[in-house]
């Protein structure tokens, strides 16, 4: 085997020491001063990403960074920040990568405005056509005037 | 009224146009969030002097930061690569991860020492304020003292020639040996 | 041997499916009747052979032959025989296989049951589904043959299965999720047929809905399995995680549920026409994007195959074949002249829109968020994750938006309706469904909680509805007469679907809202208290399974004084992996589960231990259960089994009223 190959088979293993024991429950047992501060950590624990897992927030993964974080998490809570400080901290460190929940930014605003204004686009136009259904209805034209119409709109001009 | 029938054509177009780009991306990949900004200050013992050393540290510049320790097998691996590097005279600093200072002064007394310095981080809290989250990671401080490149696994003289070398370009390296082509 | 046969039967089918794809198409353009009749033939020769390299595999797996690749990776002389043989589908090429199978499986069904339709309709449909079949048949033999192997360095022993897959849940979820997402290939292939002869009419919808209702059916199952399997074998309880996998299966499921309430008004009314075939092109494409998403690896997934981009590449370009070109043949081909069936802004129509309104943004919201990360990776605009948080923040205001119009829907007349019977029908259910939110959520662990009271009134309000329209209908029957006669299978599907579908949404709200969990350090003898119930850790201790070996604790629940439940959560390690696996111990009932999932051990006698309480978790699974049995009902419907019947099916949209 070449030291070549040797790399390559031992940087897969890194991988996957990072990256799996998927199916192992993460039990662990804080000591928390308040009940607020340990639903804080529930919240945000299932909210910070893991940086090197496949998909999996901090609180169900396994991976050791996965565990530093959750430390750091409950001591930063403990010691009195504020949801945003501790965000702030883990973004500066690890990127944006880490928040599944993106914060709302130039860039991000397309995802968050997409669900209102697809709605409410689509909320037009459907009222839009049932307008037109009932005028048509009403008979201001009928079905083959209409279709009278497009055919001499569709007609070439001579 | 024709036209309208082809939206849909139209979106997927470019939606196949993003798929496609996607194949060639690798998810998984993450650069550092520290790129671009100076080392992160901290104050930590030194591996094997045991004096407390600061950021001020790590001189001269351009040099190699090395996130390492004993119970990493990739660590290994790469050992005798960072010990090449050194010799060809490119600074390294060690960041002695998580990991048991008396195991590691053993390593290098083994195995070689190619750094100038090690940091101790036994609560891997230097780590943390770099954006660690594996051993190894290889990063590079530029002549100013910031962080330019930050590299994920074994270093080795194909990845250092690709990412690394821009940095550390051939000639202007202090010449203690002629440049070794092959790692050990 | 046998693999080798396999791989012949494979290649036999692929050229059988070419010929499906070109002969029956091919003679619907010459009127050669002939060529046209080949089509059910075809499509039975390639199920066959399909069908033959499916079990030629099988008794590969089950044979320990470990020469073949797949088996070698997959599969351990020590796994009991019924996973070895799931273990076939546990993996990327054999899971192919299955999806091919499935998909030659629905082929002959539309064969066998479309006798009766008109020849070039039937040559169309199955040429298309031929079409698909050459597709992935192409994509299995090229870049993933499961009967390749590994000659001469055949290993002693297999890698095993992963323990994750080794369970009777994953048994049955990637079969019923597959005749889901295959499935919506017919509702496809009718509209493609349809656009190709340039009849899209209400007798498209009639043919193609039994089809899309079945498939939505088993899509709903699936999903459902595989969201009871993430909650009892992952180990913490959850039970959806908006990962990229999920919402692939999700996303057909959402543009499945807009098509089959499109179909209907297109059946009925024949209006929607091109929005129904459109639908229809969606829900497939979706569904061969889920297959490109799981399988290419461009989206990080717990749950994703092995990723390899050169798959992804062929994929991707027999999606952009399939879906362009359908949508290609839809611009050219789809009626730009809207119906000229008339209808009001207050009627059964404009409810269906509203529902396909909102299942069509949530499926491109989903869509979105799912891809966003790709797409700010693509213009490097930056590593972003989208996750749970994102989803739910959107999706649970689509699903609390569409809910009052549910149960006006089944109410309402065709046509013409008035806001006023409306009213006149509605309003004591909705005064009576009111006052019960608002008693319910006090009643809760902490007082009054808002989003219990708008769950149980948005749920309420759609069951008192469906109850009311159902004693409407039984009360207006002639008297002497077995009143249940009256009920249509398709009516009692869609009251069970929509029944299921609010009690989906009470369980979903009440359990993720009086939830209650623990992390605890427990030693033998140590009691503890959750939800009202008293947990005891009685003693630990060690069994061998065939494969593994468990650490289990054995807890005795009780409540007031009275013994609930022995639970024995375990903590497995394989021997041919070594991996660890939690299996979590669940009481299980129709209001609460109880959930004890082990985490590691603390000293000697001591282990990190997760108890939970559980509200009405099973609603979401029961209710999901209801959707998919009523969609799977409704095809039992009189009037689809005229299919089978020589006899023309009215053409215009002049079938009536309400069935």
């Amino acid at each position: 085997m070449s030291r070549f190959e040797t790399v390559l088979i031992l940087s897969a293993l890194w991988c996957l020491l990072a990256a799996s024991s998927g199916a192992r429950a993460v039990v662990e047992t804080y000591e928390f001063s308040s009940q607020d501060l340990e639903a804080r950590y529930h919240l945000l624990s299932q909210e910070l990403r893991c940086p090197k897992c496949q998909n999996q927030n901090i609180a169900d993964s396994n991976a050791p960074i996965a565990r530093d974080l959750r430390v750091v998490l409950f001591e930063q809570l403990e010691a009195g920040a504020t949801d945003d400080e501790i965000l702030a901290f883990m973004v500066a460190r690890y990127g944006e990568f880490v928040r599944y929940r993106p914060g709302v930014d130039r860039q991000t605003l397309l995802l968050w405005a997409s669900p209102g204004l697809l709605l409410v686009l689509g909320a037009a136009g459907l009222i839009r056509h049932f307008r037109q259904r009932r005028d048509r209805t009403l008979g201001l034209l009928t079905d083959a005037e209409q279709d009278q119409i497009e055919q001499l709109l569709r007609e070439p001009r001579a | 009224m024709r036209a309208k029938k082809f939206i849909p054509l139209v979106a997927f177009v470019l939606l196949t146009g993003l798929l496609f780009r996607g194949l060639s991306i690798d998810p998984t990949a993450l650069p550092a969030a520290r790129l671009g900004q100076p080392f992160p200050p901290f104050a930590q013992p030194e591996l094997l002097s045991g004096d407390e050393i600061s950021d001020a540290a790590l001189t001269p510049k351009p040099a190699l930061v090395n996130v390492w320790a004993t119970w990493c097998y990739s660590c290994r691996v790469e050992h005798p690569y960072l010990l090449s590097l050194a010799e060809q005279g490119i600074p390294i600093y060690g960041l002695n991860y998580k990991d048991d200072s008396a195991k590691a002064r053993d390593w290098l007394e083994q195995l070689g020492d190619p750094y100038r310095l090690n940091i101790v981080d036994v609560e891997g809290s230097v780590g943390l304020d770099l954006g660690v989250y594996g051993a190894p990671e290889t990063y590079v401080l530029d002549a100013d003292g910031y962080i330019v490149h930050r590299h994920v696994g074994v270093l080795d003289e194909a990845v250092f020639t690709r990412d690394f070398s821009r940095w550390f370009p051939v000639d202007a390296l202090p010449k203690r040996m002629p440049a070794i082509g092959v790692g050990l | 041997m046998i693999p080798e046969l396999g791989h012949v039967a494979l290649i036999i089918a692929f050229v059988l499916a070419m010929g499906l794809a070109v002969v029956p198409l091919w003679g619907t353009l010459r009127h050669d009747i002939a060529a046209m009749n080949m089509a059910p033939s075809l499509a039975l020769g390639v199920t066959i052979f399909v069908g033959m390299a499916f079990a030629l595999l099988a008794t590969s797996f089950l044979q320990d032959d470990f020469s073949v690749a797949v088996v070698a990776a997959n599969s351990n002389s020590l796994l009991p025989p019924i996973f070895k043989f799931s273990a076939l589908w546990g993996n990327h090429e054999g899971s192919l296989l299955l999806w091919v199978l499935i998909l030659s499986g629905w082929m002959t069904a539309v064969a066998y049951f479309s006798r009766g339709l008109p020849l070039e309709m039937v040559a169309r449909v199955l040429s298309v589904m031929g079409m698909i079949a050459v597709g992935f048949l192409a994509f299995s033999l090229l870049t993933s043959n499961p009967f390749e192997r590994l000659l001469p360095n055949t290993p002693l022993d297999g890698n095993d299965l992963n323990p994750l897959l080794q369970d009777p849940g994953l048994i049955i979820h990637p079969p019923l999720l597959y005749m889901g997402y295959v499935g919506l290939s017919v509702p496809f292939a009718f509209a493609i047929a349809a656009l190709l002869g340039g009849r899209l009419d209400a007798s498209w919808a009639r043919w193609s809905r039994p089809w899309t209702n079945v498939a939505w059916g088993f899509l709903s199952l699936g999903i459902m399995l595989g969201s009871w399997w993430a909650y009892y074998e992952l180990g913490w309880g959850g039970w959806w995680f908006w990962d990229p996998v999920e919402n692939a299966s999700f996303m057909p499921w959402l543009m499945g549920t807009a098509l089959v309430h499109s179909l209907a008004a297109t059946e009925k009314r024949g209006v929607f026409r091109s929005w129904t075939v459109l639908l229809a092109i969606f829900a497939f494409s979706l569904s061969l994007l889920g297959t490109f998403l799981v399988r290419s690896g461009v989206l990080t997934s717990v749950h994703a195959f092995a990723a390899d981009p050169e798959r992804g590449l062929f994929i991707l370009i027999f999606l952009a074949l399939v879906v362009g070109g359908s949508l290609l043949l839809y611009a050219l081909r789809a009626p730009s002249v809207a119906s000229r069936v008339s209808y009001t802004g207050v009627s059964r129509e404009s409810l269906l829109m509203i529902n396909n309104l909102v299942f069509t943004v949530a499926t491109v919201v989903v869509l979105l968020g799912t891809l966003f990360p790709l797409v700010m990776d693509a213009f490097s605009l930056g590593k972003y994750s989208v996750g749970p948080p994102y989803f739910n923040a959107v999706f649970v205001p689509l699903m609390a938006l569409v809910m009052p119009f549910m149960t006006v829907g089944p109410l309402s007349r065709w046509r013409e309706d008035s806001a006023k019977r409306w009213l006149h029908e509605l309003l004591m259910p909705g005064v009576g469904v009111l006052v019960a939110a608002l008693v319910l959520a006090s009643l809760g662990s902490d007082g009054f909680n808002i989003w219990i009271a708008l769950a149980v009134l948005l749920a309420g309000w759609v069951a008192l509805g469906v109850i009311k329209d159902l004693w409407r209908r039984i009360a207006s029957a002639p008297d002497g007469e077995l009143k249940w006669r009256r009920l249509s299978p398709s009516f009692m599907g869609m009251t069970l679907a929509h029944l299921g579908f609010a009690a989906v949404v009470l369980g979903a709200v009440v359990v993720t809202q009086e939830n209650q969990e623990r992390d605890l350090r427990m030693a033998v003898g140590d009691v503890e208290e959750l939800g009202g119930y008293r947990f005891e850790l009685l003693r630990l201790g060690q069994q061998a399974g065939p494969n593994y070996l468990a650490d289990q604790a054995v807890f005795e629940v009780t409540r007031d004084g009275q013994i609930i439940a022995g639970l024995v959560p375990e903590k497995r390690r394989y021997f041919a992996s070594g991996q660890i696996m939690t299996e979590a111990a669940i009481d299980a009932s129709l209001w609460r589960d109880l959930y004890i999932a082990l985490g590691e051990p603390i000293g000697e006698d001591a282990w990190a231990v997760r108890l939970q309480y559980k509200p009405m978790v099973r609603w979401l699974w029961l209710g999901s259960l209801m959707i998919g049995l009523g969609a799977l009902v409704t095809v039992l419907d009189r009037r689809y089994r005229s299919q089978t019947a020589r006899k023309s099916v009215p053409t215009a949209g002049v079938a009536g009223l309400a069935s």
